[in-house]
């Protein structure tokens, strides 16, 4: 199992939620962030007072996923994400050891 | 940075200009009771055994009243809330409730007597100490012979005027300052430079008694100092304005600077709420401004009208000029820009003339947006919310120009000989402009002398600020054991 991890532009969070749906993935937890790469912030200007805003507001949206389907997975969130300028985010991969559904007490991929 | 000069080039020019225009012209020897043109209905209405209160008129200085603490809260409080940190919000919000509050009691217990009755020309005496011998049959003199309101209503209008000056104050020192410090400040600062600049600037016995030169100077004597001397000043540019904006720099000044001032970001945290605020502050002070001829007739309507079409026109060159010198013309701007109008042209809007209210609102945009740039950084104080670059040089610059565009050959209605029950033929505007400056430097000096007292005393008392450590977590928590906004 895997746990996918994406950095995404707000706006596109509904496109990635809805590709990620259409190839099965039943969930995935979404929390607004901040953050900065190469795209460059602004400053905002109140009456004499200059700021550089250099954190912009992103979403990181984290999917756990069975092993077999996280290409398919990594490919649906770029498809959907992609805008082609700078800023478009990233995405992580890391193992996941083990997921457990409260509920029934299911584990591993069931549990999914 | 072109801008900047070029806006402080227009601010020299403009004081040059009224210099330049004093030393041609003498300024008027004579003194003359000042007071907005209204016409008397008939000259022989003086001789009216007893005035008795028109409802109309009671009714509109009672809504007007009610206009001027809408001003204050919500209106200021929320301009002046939207511009601070949201862990400060609430600090900010309680300060104007709570001295707003202190002052309505302070004015009714002491304050009315001292600004508002005969004593010295600038002290008023003790005669109406708790409003002692005021009753609903008492009456008040306007600016018509022969026309009164209700005593009570003049007292409470004047009350809410004194609460609104002092509350403006806050925004000078906001995000760093102790809660009591501000409350004991306040009551001194109220007591020893609102009551007499008010006193000095606004008392006179009213126009009933005035039938002949005599009679004139008789009731010139026994005014406030600057009212004798002839300065105009209708609705408190220098009482209000001038005055609190003094006692904010000295506070910033003295209070120092917030903790991070320059390094962290203390970017308004909701411009919404500060629109909200201005534009309440527009609202009410129709009230305050056209309130203040103290009687519904044609003045309060020029008032109005100058509220109105000073205040669009400062909005508009507050905006132009940051749009010329930033590239981008911002809500905060337009909403400065209002209240810079709303400002500049309280001292003139019972004085000038529509075209002359423009011409002030449009040079009260471009002064006061230098006011909080260039003049800011020339002081270097942490003034938190501009309480001195938006009504100090709004407030001075409507001071100076009432004198300018209330000439009638400007469009103004010059001033009212209450002998002759007519217009006055001579209006110098350099004789003017010089009376109107001395009034401006009584104010800056009086208020900030008193300030400086007054917080060297508040901080040996109770210390003006909080520790760092409040001040990082914020006066809502630190101060008050509440939040603002709940996550």
């Amino acid at each position: 199992m895997k746990l996918i991890t994406a950095i995404i532009k707000p706006f596109k969070l509904d496109e990635v939620r809805e590709a990620l749906s259409q190839i099965g993935v039943q969930g995935i937890t979404v929390t607004e962030v901040k953050g900065f790469g190469r795209q460059k912030g602004h400053t905002e200007l109140y009456r004499g007072a200059e700021y550089v805003v250099d954190f912009l507001p992103k979403v990181k949206i984290e999917a756990a996923v069975d092993s077999e389907h996280v290409d398919r997975a990594i490919e649906a969130i770029e498809g959907a994400a992609r805008t082609g300028k700078i800023g478009d985010g990233k995405i992580f991969v890391y193992d996941l050891e083990q997921v457990v559904r409260i509920r029934t007490g299911e584990t591993g991929p069931e549990a999914l | 940075m072109k801008k900047f000069l070029a806006s402080l080039a227009l601010g020299f020019s403009l004081l040059l200009g009224g210099t330049a225009a004093m030393a041609q012209t003498a300024p008027a020897a004579d003194v003359k009771v000042t007071a907005p043109a209204a016409a008397p209905a008939a000259a022989a209405a003086v001789a009216a055994p007893v005035a008795v209160p028109n409802k109309g008129d009671t009714a509109f200085m009672t809504i007007s009243t009610v206009l001027v603490i809408l001003m204050t809260i919500p209106g200021l409080a929320l301009f002046y809330g939207g511009l601070v940190r949201s862990k400060n919000m609430l600090s900010v919000l309680m300060q104007v409730f709570v001295v707003s509050s202190l002052i309505y009691v302070l004015w009714v217990i002491y304050g009315y007597t001292v600004a508002f009755s005969g004593g010295s020309p600038f002290f008023g005496g003790f005669d109406k100490l708790f409003l002692k011998g005021i009753t609903p049959d008492s009456i008040a003199a306007t600016f018509s012979k022969g026309v009164v309101i209700p005593e009570f209503t003049f007292a409470a209008f004047q009350a809410t005027f004194a609460a609104i000056t002092c509350a403006l104050i806050v925004g000078a020192f906001a995000e760093r300052v102790r809660f009591s410090a501000v409350l004991l400040f306040c009551a001194i600062w109220f007591t020893f430079s609102y009551l007499p600049v008010a006193h000095m600037v606004w008392y006179w016995d009213g126009p009933d008694a005035i039938t002949d030169a005599a009679t004139l100077e008789a009731v010139t004597a026994a005014a406030g100092w600057l009212w004798a001397k002839g300065a105009l000043d209708f609705a408190g540019g220098t009482v209000v304005h001038i005055n609190a904006a003094m006692a904010g720099l000295v506070g910033a000044y003295v209070i120092g600077k917030r903790t991070g001032y320059g390094k962290e970001s203390m970017a308004p945290h909701s411009l919404t709420l500060t629109m909200v605020g201005a534009s309440l502050l527009w609202v009410g002070w129709f009230g305050f401004n056209a309130g203040s001829n103290l009687e519904a007739n044609g003045v309060a309507a020029l008032a109005f009208v100058n509220t109105l079409v000073a205040t669009a026109a400062a909005t508009l060159s507050w905006i132009a000029g940051e749009s010329l010198s930033k590239g981008k013309a911002s809500m905060l701007g337009a909403a400065s820009g209002a209240v810079a109008g709303l400002v500049a042209i309280t001292p003139a809007c019972g004085f000038v003339g529509p075209m002359g209210a423009i011409v002030i609102g449009l040079l009260a945009g471009v002064l006061c947006l230098w006011g909080v740039n260039g003049l800011k950084r020339l002081l270097g104080a942490d003034d938190s919310l501009d309480v001195f670059g938006v009504h100090g040089v709004g407030g001075i610059l409507g001071a100076l120009l009432t004198g300018v565009f209330a000439a009638p050959s400007l469009g103004g209605t010059g001033i009212f000989d209450y002998v002759a029950n007519a217009v006055s033929p001579d209006y110098s505007i350099g004789g003017q402009v010089l009376i109107q400056f001395e009034a401006v430097v009584t104010t800056i000096v009086w208020s900030g002398v008193v300030s400086y007292i007054g917080y060297k005393i508040v901080d040996m008392v109770l210390g003006l600020r909080v520790s760092e450590e409040d001040e990082r977590e914020g006066l809502d928590i630190s101060s008050h054991g509440e939040t603002a906004y709940h996550r």
